[in-house]
């Protein structure tokens, strides 16, 4: 029997205009310092690098390269707003502060997203609607906890732990420093944080806001730098605790070199989650779910389903509806509102992703790439997706970080179980079944710490996030998420 | 041969029965000694090494003690994640249930635990209390085993329509460092937390007191905790602790004592697979902070779960 035909064909009848979004009110200086002690200073070596939009491989702006001297700047700043203000200020009042840059990043939602979309090359309707508005919830949820922490820990009391060290990484700029400096702020602590080289703009406009806002300084230190200025943090003597959200292979470093102190840590790694497919789902809806789960963000996500898993009496079905989704993606300038997939991060990324596309092939994958035009400039990859690997294939075992699926067919439910499990990871998995005790079944055996079911990709700032494995250690979000910022006595 | 060393030692389990029978020399029975072997997937292996250590007080030999190899503990391992699916899926009142058994059992066999505690070296006094204390650090923990999740699972409000909850989930394979002068209770303080919370362990034993935590594997077993879910290796430290931090298929390592080189070294082999380290340091395991949940949380993971309300 013929497949009706799903496709959508919508480039055959008539063509997008294009709708960019401002970019005229979002002002990015020309040059960055770091943000030590509620000012703006210049590296001590005056070292500076650039940071460029991936849409056009054009420079934005130029940002202060820290240094070991600066990271001891920022440390030392910390520590004095510890120790003179911060944990001595009542705990609501800490939390009213967190509630005015709640506000303000709200009032300002516009201009961060659309820097952010500038810088990291993600869509603007995605930094829109998710990243910056979920960031703002983020401190306005943590804001209320700042005094109500004794609830938190039944039969404890909670103590903040001092200086902390954050390292996030360039896939959510904002939203990654949101989630680190909330949390550490609500329980009584102050933070150093490093953004990722690529993407450092929108964490440098949180510094202004934070100064705006009246945060008081040292409060919050934000210094710029690649992997060294990390490393310089990661080692300082006077740090309490580092949050790192990034690779498995930077967080087991990172480990090593906590080896031996009494620093606390939390590590938010890789991930390779399977997105599990029952015949029994509701397919167009576990389609949409297989989208949204590796093409969001430009598949530049930790959890992302980058893994697929559909039952066999369905799989041609599913691919098929799958192939013909992918062609509606309008890959492209990613400050147009009709963009679904922007632009690679930076050079080594795509080459990184290219590389897998190459190993997959080479290791008799089959890939299928949807037949978008892509810009000339820019850093740029098509929605891709891999039949005919096995379990062993490198491009179904490691983190891609591109918007590359792999697919893999199974018959029972134990195969799709020992299929979806059989990885070094645990970050999260997704399950589409209409059966409610498949569900359960599958999301209590999935070895991971956030299962979606009949959905993919859904964060809030409630909702505790982390991985098992070698996904990380420590929770991000919700109540669980304040123990990676307190010592409980 | 025999002869002499059942005269001239005071082996495990003879010296009380010895006193007891009045030291009629003529008419005094030769006590049955007990081998201390190993307690692996509910079976009572030797070290496959073959290796062993004399346990000694007073100048005598009171057991050759398994000194357990890199092979024995590798082998614990597989036992305990053979064991670990059905464990996590054991219910919670089962789990309890057990626990709360192998509180009776250690009840009903508390005079061989003071008599091995005593031939160990610890005062009588102090043997006993060690003892009761043990029963009722089992009968705590028992009692957790179906309330924890209560206390440390979330309904998340989140802003989507949605349904979402995290709930605790053992962490897997628990490897445990037990402390050096603590020999059955402050082992089962950290094994009961492990096993209540459906994780399975292979906890390594004190070196200079181990002859309960063998005994133990035989209350374990009178309790229908199913084989390979703890297993107990009798053996050195300074030889093992890496390994236990070092195995791949290991999820999480509670080390009670640490001197700051294992530790160190216990940190750096276990960021091969992110491992979870549990250090724990000088507690009172007599001491009422020295049993609560949140020992069991150490070794438990938090799941997000997701799903859409709606038609």
């Amino acid at each position: 029997m013929a497949r009706p035909d799903s496709s959508l064909r919508f480039d055959t009848t008539w063509q997008y205009a294009p709708a960019p979004e401002s970019t005229d009110h979002a002002r990015i200086d020309p040059q960055y310092g770091l943000f030590i002690d509620g000012e703006f200073v210049a590296a001590r070596k005056r070292k500076t690098f650039e940071t460029i939009n991936p849409a056009t491989a054009k420079p934005l702006a130029r940002v202060a390269h820290a240094d070991a001297s600066d990271v001891d700047r920022a440390v030392a700043a910390a520590r004095r707003a510890w120790q003179r203000s911060w944990s001595k200020l009542r705990p609501a009042e800490r939390g009213k502060y967190l509630y005015r840059i709640a506000r303000a990043l709200q009032e300002r939602a516009r201009e961060f997203a659309v820097i952010e979309t500038l810088d990291g090359g993600k869509p603007i309707r995605e930094s829109r609607d998710v990243d910056v508005p979920l960031a703002a919830a983020h401190f306005f949820y943590y804001a209320g906890w700042a005094d109500k922490l004794d609830y938190a820990f039944p039969g404890r009391r909670a103590r903040p732990l001092g200086v902390a060290g954050q390292i996030i990484p360039w896939n959510f700029p904002l939203l990654m420093a949101a989630w680190k400096i909330a949390p550490a702020l609500a329980c009584g602590n102050t933070v150093v944080l490093k953004p990722a080289e690529t993407t450092p703009l929108t964490a440098l406009k949180l510094a202004e806001l934070m100064r705006d806002v009246g945060l008081p300084p040292g409060v919050v230190n934000i210094i710029t730098g690649a992997g060294e200025t990390g490393a310089a943090l990661v080692d300082h003597p006077d740090v309490d605790k580092i949050a790192f959200t990034g690779s498995t292979e930077v967080g087991r470093l990172i480990k090593r070199r906590l080896a031996g102190t009494a620093k606390h840590y939390t590590l938010e790694l890789g991930g390779k989650a399977a997105n599990v497919i029952f015949a029994d789902a509701a397919i167009d809806q576990a389609v949409e779910g297989i989208v949204d789960g590796i093409f969001f963000n430009q598949g530049h996500v930790c959890c992302a389903g980058s893994r697929l898993l559909v039952q066999e009496s369905v799989a041609e079905e599913v691919v098929a509806k799958l192939k013909d989704r992918m062609e509606t993606l309008i890959v492209g300038d990613p400050i147009d509102k009709n963009t679904d997939i922007g632009a690679i991060n930076s050079a080594a990324q795509l080459a990184k992703i290219e590389e897998y596309l190459a190993i997959g092939q080479a290791e008799g994958g089959e890939m299928h790439q949807s037949s978008c035009a892509v810009p000339g400039a820019g850093y740029w990859c098509r929605p891709t997706l891999f039949t005919g690997v096995s379990q062993s294939s490198r491009v179904v075992q490691e983190e891609i970080f591109g918007p590359v699926l792999a697919i893999q067919t199974f018959r029972t439910f134990q195969e799709a179980l020992d299929k979806a499990n059989n990885t070094p990871y645990g970050l999260s998995g997704g399950v589409w079944t209409d059966k409610g005790a498949k569900i359960f079944r599958m999301t209590r055996a999935i070895r991971a710490g956030v299962v979606w079911a009949n959905t993919f990709n859904k964060f809030d700032p409630t909702a505790p996030f982390g991985g098992y494995k070698e996904s990380g250690i420590g929770r991000e979000g919700g109540l669980h998420g304040l123990d990676a910022y307190v010592e409980l006595v | 041969m025999a002869a002499r060393a059942g005269k001239r030692s005071g082996r495990a389990g003879e010296t009380s029965k010895r006193r007891a029978n009045g030291g009629n020399g003529a008419e005094q029975r030769l006590p049955v000694a007990k081998t201390y072997k190993l307690y692996v997937d509910g079976k009572f292996p030797r070290s496959e090494s073959g290796r062993y250590y004399p346990l000694e007080r007073g100048g005598r030999v009171i057991a050759n003690v398994c000194r357990a190899s890199r092979k024995d503990f590798r082998d614990a391992v597989v036992a305990a994640r053979n064991a670990a699916a059905a464990w996590s899926q054991a219910s919670a009142y089962l789990r309890g249930q057990m626990l709360y058994r192998a509180a009776e059992m250690l009840e009903g066999r508390s005079e061989q635990f003071v008599a091995e505690l005593v031939l160990q070296g610890v005062a009588p006094n102090r043997a006993s209390a060690e003892v009761t204390a043990t029963i009722e650090r089992l009968v705590y923990y028992a009692g957790w085993a179906d309330k924890y999740q209560q206390v440390f699972s979330s309904v998340n409000p989140v802003a989507t329509p949605h349904f979402n909850f995290s709930v605790l989930e053992p962490t897997g394979v628990v490897a445990i460092i037990a402390p050096e002068a603590s020999g059955l209770l402050g082992l089962v303080s950290n094994v009961a937390p492990a096993i209540a919370g459906g994780n399975t362990c292979v906890v390594l034993a004190s070196r200079s007191l181990p002859l309960t935590a063998v005994s133990l594997g035989e209350v374990l077993q009178a309790s229908d905790v199913p084989a390979g879910v703890v297993n107990v290796l009798t053996g050195w430290r300074e030889e093992l602790a890496e390994q236990f931090a070092s195995h791949m298929d290991v999820n999480a390592v509670v080390c009670c004592d640490a001197d700051p080189d294992i530790a160190r070294r216990l940190q750096l082999a276990a960021a091969d697979n992110i491992k979870r380290v549990v250090l724990r340091a000088k507690l009172d395991w007599y001491a009422d902070e020295s049993q609560n949940p949140y020992l069991i949380r150490d070794t438990q993971e938090t799941k997000t779960t997701w799903h859409p309300i709606g038609a």
